[in-house]
């Protein structure tokens, strides 16, 4: 089996529109929280989300490209580009046909559908932008990148809502170590800030009107985010006869259905699927020093992830470093499994541990050190990356510190 | 308010799942089985038949213990609603 690295990082986030400004302000533990600009408000309670701010399509594309592209896509063309550009890699010469793309998004082009539904339901307008279907659907960011850099090998969306860009990365990286591929693009983008999208996120009543606490006392329930996060994965082989910078390593990745509630975390699925990780890695629990947790900021996950945490690691509990970055970025659905593992692979190479931002105190229910607002560095070989989604579908990765 | 009350517990019963027989106001919310999810589609019920806004955040407790409790404060912002209206 091939052992399976990181060569390239690709970050566009509500914290910075590159991996240095994203990692430089989550170690910084600096919030991407604000009222909403990109979308009508006026009629929503929402008054927190994590926008990306400062992206110009214009700076990135042309008229013609930015007519094709859902800001979704936008985000993962642009992060893959910065990915791909780190890695240093061309897949013009035959390595296209070797190379996989598999990015998750949880919603797809939603931005164009709120809008083309705007203009057809509520404004009755009797024509719509001919390109809003290949715009909208799930499959256009992965879609987008295997044109824009010559991808020619498997290609495709995995949308499992909040863990699409983790089983995505997951995908890529057994591919990978299988010998299928000797490259992939890999990661989640998402842009589900409008109004339709945020209307019905109230609707299930789990928003927090303040900001995003995870597992702190009087934690009142997530902020939602958008974003993307695109990894260049390779064999270890190929990086090392290519001589090319190596980042950090995937080792392992896990999966589980709770088949049970639609909405409703069960920890026992959420074990199975950080089992099934270091399983897969051939790790021991106690090999493990960090966690990047769901953690969402609702009263539900973050309970159910503490006990997970405990069933899975036993005493070892105690000595893990654990934090959520979606205290600094909210929660981009398709993209925060990729977002979270830019993030863990960045704190084992720096050994730094991003801090759980805005935590009041413990919780009786989340009784862990959880890195509360401020950074820490420590000396780490191995982390998990977890994500846990709606329809009860979890996934976690394992990633190593290379070299170490 | 009559017509209020058997509305609120029309809609209740709709979501039990463990108990036969007519709803009582001293009945617990808790003890009729509403699952999260039949709670967050209850209130929406509520909210439609009679076009009111419930506050109600996921992450803190259900405001109200009993059937009783429940119709109470949908008569009251029912009540709101006419006085403003």
């Amino acid at each position: 089996m091939n052992r399976v690295v990181i060569t390239g990082l690709g970050t566009i986030s509500p914290v910075g529109l590159s991996t240095k400004s994203y990692w430089t302000a989550l170690t910084a533990g600096q919030s991407g929280f604000g009222p909403p600009t990109i979308f009508a408000a006026e009629r929503l309670n929402t008054k927190v989300v994590a926008e990306v701010k400062g992206f110009v399509p214009e700076d990135h594309f042309d008229s013609r490209q930015i007519g094709l592209l859902d800001r979704v896509s936008q985000f993962a063309v642009v992060a893959a580009r910065e990915a791909i550009a780190q890695s240093g890699l061309s897949f013009r010469d035959g390595l296209g046909e070797r190379t996989a793309a598999i990015v998750g998004s949880g919603i797809g082009g939603q931005t164009t559908q709120d809008e083309a539904f705007k203009r057809i339901y509520g404004e009755n307008a009797p024509r719509v932008h001919p390109l809003i279907i290949p715009r909208t659907m799930p499959n256009a960011p992965a879609s987008q990148i295997s044109m824009f850099f010559g991808i020619k090998g498997p290609t495709y969306a995995v949308s499992t809502a909040c863990a699409s860009a983790t089983h995505s990365i997951g995908q890529a990286f057994h591919l990978l170590r299988a010998g299928t591929v000797t490259c992939a693009i890999t990661g989640g983008a998402e842009a589900q800030l409008t109004h339709g999208t945020v209307k019905a996120w109230e609707a299930m009543r789990i928003l927090a009107p303040d900001t995003c606490r995870p597992f702190s006392r009087e934690r009142k329930g997530m902020v939602l985010g958008e974003g993307a996060a695109i990894l260049v994965l390779e064999s270890l082989d190929h990086a090392a006869a290519r001589g090319a910078e190596i980042l950090g390593e995937i080792v392992g990745f896990g999966m589980s259905a709770d088949a049970g509630d639609l909405t409703a975390p069960d920890p026992d699925g959420m074990v199975r699927a950080m089992a099934a990780a270091l399983t897969d890695a051939a790790l021991a629990p106690d090999a493990v020093d960090y966690v990047n947790a769901h953690g969402t900021g609702t009263t539900a996950n973050d309970a159910a992830e503490t006990s997970a945490l405990h069933k899975a690691f036993g005493t070892h509990v105690a000595r893990l470093a654990i934090s959520s970055t979606k205290s600094m970025v909210g929660h981009a659905l398709g993209a925060a499994g990729a977002l979270e593992a830019v993030a863990t692979a960045m704190a084992l190479r720096d050994g730094i541990v991003p801090p759980t931002m805005n935590y009041l105190g413990a919780d009786p229910a989340c009784d862990l050190d959880y890195t509360p607002n401020e950074a820490r560095s420590r000396p780490m070989q191995t982390a998990l990356s977890n994500s846990f989604a709606f329809g009860g579908l979890n996934a976690v990765l394992a990633l190593r510190r290379f070299g170490g | 308010m009559v017509d209020v009350a058997d509305g609120v517990i029309e809609l209740v019963g709709s979501k039990v799942r463990n108990r036969q027989g007519p709803l009582q106001m001293s009945d617990a919310l808790e003890s009729l089985g509403l699952e999260s999810l039949d709670v967050l589609e209850l209130t929406f019920a509520i909210e439609e038949k009679f076009n009111i806004e419930i506050p109600f955040n996921a992450n803190t407790e259900f405001d109200f213990k009993t059937v009783g409790e429940l119709v109470h404060a949908v008569e009251g912002l029912v009540a709101k609603k006419t006085a403003s209206a």
